[in-house]
């Protein structure tokens, strides 16, 4: 009795904790409130958005904004200079952004994890290879490279993906070493040894729930790292190709009308800072609010 | 210190053999050289031709060996574009691109150590809430657009600044601020944890103890030995911006080797492209060679390990 006691009550303590945690943490709950909402409305961008993001009408190019004297609410963020709605583009662009920044730290998480997981814990050549592996693709300019290969495949959504993931690795190779080196040289991994567990076993129940919190910061620094990289690309014209409306192709659009129309690259750059500084706040909420340890 | 001194270079090497490999293999992915090099309206002839001369038909290992051979030798090709050699022509672009480099990591270290030490002398502060709110503010401002404002408000607005070109030292302000401010969150950040570590340390006590006065304590006693990892962040920072600097240099049409990897990617360049990537991968080996040891000269436990 006293036991299945202290088994239903401790994780409730810890659910406890980890609540007053997240209560406490401005900047965690501010960073989740804009993620979600940006979730929100790339999901549901098609009832969101006003306007056919890519229908043009050439008779209102350049309307401003709503706060502006010559502004109009049939258009509350404007129309570029092909007379498309501001709004509804940038609607659009939350899907592609985080299209690009899940799926590419998707693929450099498995990558990276994997990677850094055997190097940690088989130690040795493994990790020899491993560590080399880091160190080549860290002497690669990341931009420069991706802007070569985007050039030479040719942009698309896809290629921007794949490219930004297979480049994108490194931190998660790096962290994922050195948490499971902690986690190796634990007695309960000596234990789970010495019970006879298999090595696929041990990695999947012993090291991988204690590295996982590490793993979750990382994700959200890199897709905070994809999302800037690929507004940087299809803002220098090879990331995300026009008509589709990514917020980094937006500014590029604006760019030549900056002097006159500022608000071109004012209302896309804004949203591309507020989503980064959000997916920010909260992967350093998570790790305060796991590892307060670790704050400094 | 010999032997790791010799490990670290062999390493070193093994690294930029490596990556002369991959920066070669990248650009051969999909594309046809001969045809890009050809044009669009060449007849078959013609890029048989350019294969034979250029030698695009053998084996890319025989080719391979060939383009490492010469670029040990500091022959990197000949430009597609230009029609002139590629190492002169990254040579007479290279200064621009160190000057601006340089100037961002200054700017940065100028901008961080000072308030990650501030910071850190009084932990959750005014000024320690203020520092990592800069840095978290920094960290999510995307470089690009960084540079239109700044172009909007400085040039435009206020007719501060030059917006592009690389005549005058004024029109290195901007685009050293651009480069600069990316790499200073990372370094405020280490700058602070440093110190604390350090401030929290016995000498430290013990050197207050002794009636130093406070500012001997803070800077003999504990920046010098929170500086170090500092140091080779720094470096690798530095690095990184070199590579960085083809956002910055395009934007500003600063002609510096980024603005040249840009153009050189538009304009199917391959030489040029893979030499700007050698360069740019050798510079980072050499700098974080260096500043390993330094590393391990300064700490002696690095060494044995």
């Amino acid at each position: 009795m006293a036991t299945s006691d202290s088994q239903t009550s401790a994780p409730n303590k810890g659910f406890d904790l980890l609540r007053r945690r997240v209560r406490g943490h401005q900047g965690m709950i501010i960073g989740s409130v804009i993620v979600v909402s940006v979730l929100l409305i790339a999901l549901l961008a098609p009832l969101l958005a006003p306007h056919d993001p890519y229908q043009q009408d050439l008779l209102k190019r350049l309307v401003p904004p709503v706060w502006d004297s010559r502004g109009s609410w049939e258009h509350v963020l404007g129309t570029d200079h092909l007379g498309r709605d501001y709004l509804s583009r940038l609607i659009y662009g939350a899907r592609i952004s985080l299209l690009i920044g899940i799926g590419a730290a998707l693929i450099s998480g498995i990558i990276g994890t994997i990677m850094g997981v055997m190097a940690g814990y088989f130690g040795g050549r493994v990790d020899m290879i491993v560590t080399f592996m880091i160190t080549v693709r860290l002497s690669m300019p990341v931009v420069l490279v991706a802007l070569a290969v985007v050039a030479i495949v040719g942009g698309s959504l896809q290629v921007v993906i794949a490219v930004l993931g297979l480049l994108l690795w490194d931190r998660f190779a790096v962290v994922m070493r050195s948490s499971t080196l902690q986690i190796r040289s634990m007695d309960y991994v000596a234990a789970a040894r010495a019970v006879g567990c298999s090595t696929s076993r041990v990695l999947m129940t012993e090291v991988m729930p204690n590295v996982v919190n590490n793993l979750i910061v990382i994700t959200t620094i890199e897709i905070a790292h994809a999302i800037i990289l690929e507004a940087a690309l299809s803002f220098l014209g090879l990331g995300v190709q026009p008509p589709m409306p990514s917020w980094g192709l937006m500014v590029s659009e604006g760019k030549d009308m900056m002097l006159f129309e500022p608000w071109l690259i004012t209302i896309p750059g804004v949203a591309l800072f507020l989503l980064v500084l959000a997916i920010n706040l909260m992967g350093d909420g998570v790790r305060d609010i796991t590892a307060p340890e670790n704050r400094n | 210190m010999i032997y790791y001194t010799l490990k670290r270079l062999g390493l070193a090497l093994l690294v930029a053999l490596t990556v002369s490999f991959i920066s070669f293999g990248l650009l051969y992915l999909s594309s046809d050289p001969a045809i890009a090099m050809a044009g669009e309206t060449a007849s078959d002839a013609d890029i048989e031709a350019i294969r034979k001369l250029y030698g695009f038909d053998r084996p890319i290992l025989v080719q391979y060996l060939d383009w490492l051979q010469r670029a040990l030798s500091g022959d990197l090709g000949k430009s597609y574009y230009f029609r002139t050699d590629v190492s002169a022509l990254i040579g007479e672009r290279l200064p621009t691109t160190m000057t601006l480099g340089v100037c961002a990591i200054t700017f940065a270290i100028v901008l961080s150590v000072p308030l990650g030490v501030a910071a850190a002398i009084r932990p959750n502060s005014l000024i320690d809430r203020l520092a990592l709110f800069l840095s978290v503010m920094g960290q999510a401002l995307p470089s690009f657009w960084f540079a239109l404002m700044l172009i909007v408000f400085l040039s435009v607005n206020l007719r501060l600044l030059p917006t592009s070109g690389s005549d005058t030292w004024l029109h290195f302000v901007m685009p050293t601020v651009v480069l600069g401010y990316y790499a200073a969150p990372a370094i405020m950040r280490l700058t602070r944890t440093g110190m604390l570590e350090v401030l929290s340390t016995d000498y430290i006590r013990t050197a207050r103890a002794k009636g130093l006065r406070p500012w001997v304590v803070l800077f003999k006693h504990a920046l010098r030995n929170a500086i170090i990892p500092v140091v080779s962040l720094a470096a690798v920072q530095f690095g990184f911006m070199l590579g960085g600097s083809i956002v910055v240099e395009t934007i500003f049409a600063l002609h510096g080797a980024g603005f040249l990897a840009w153009e050189s990617i538009t304009r199917n360049d391959l030489p040029t492209v893979q030499g700007l990537i050698l360069v740019f991968s050798l510079f980072y080996i050499v700098l974080t060679f260096f500043a390993d040891l330094l590393n391990a000269w300064l700490d002696p436990r690095i060494r044995i390990n």
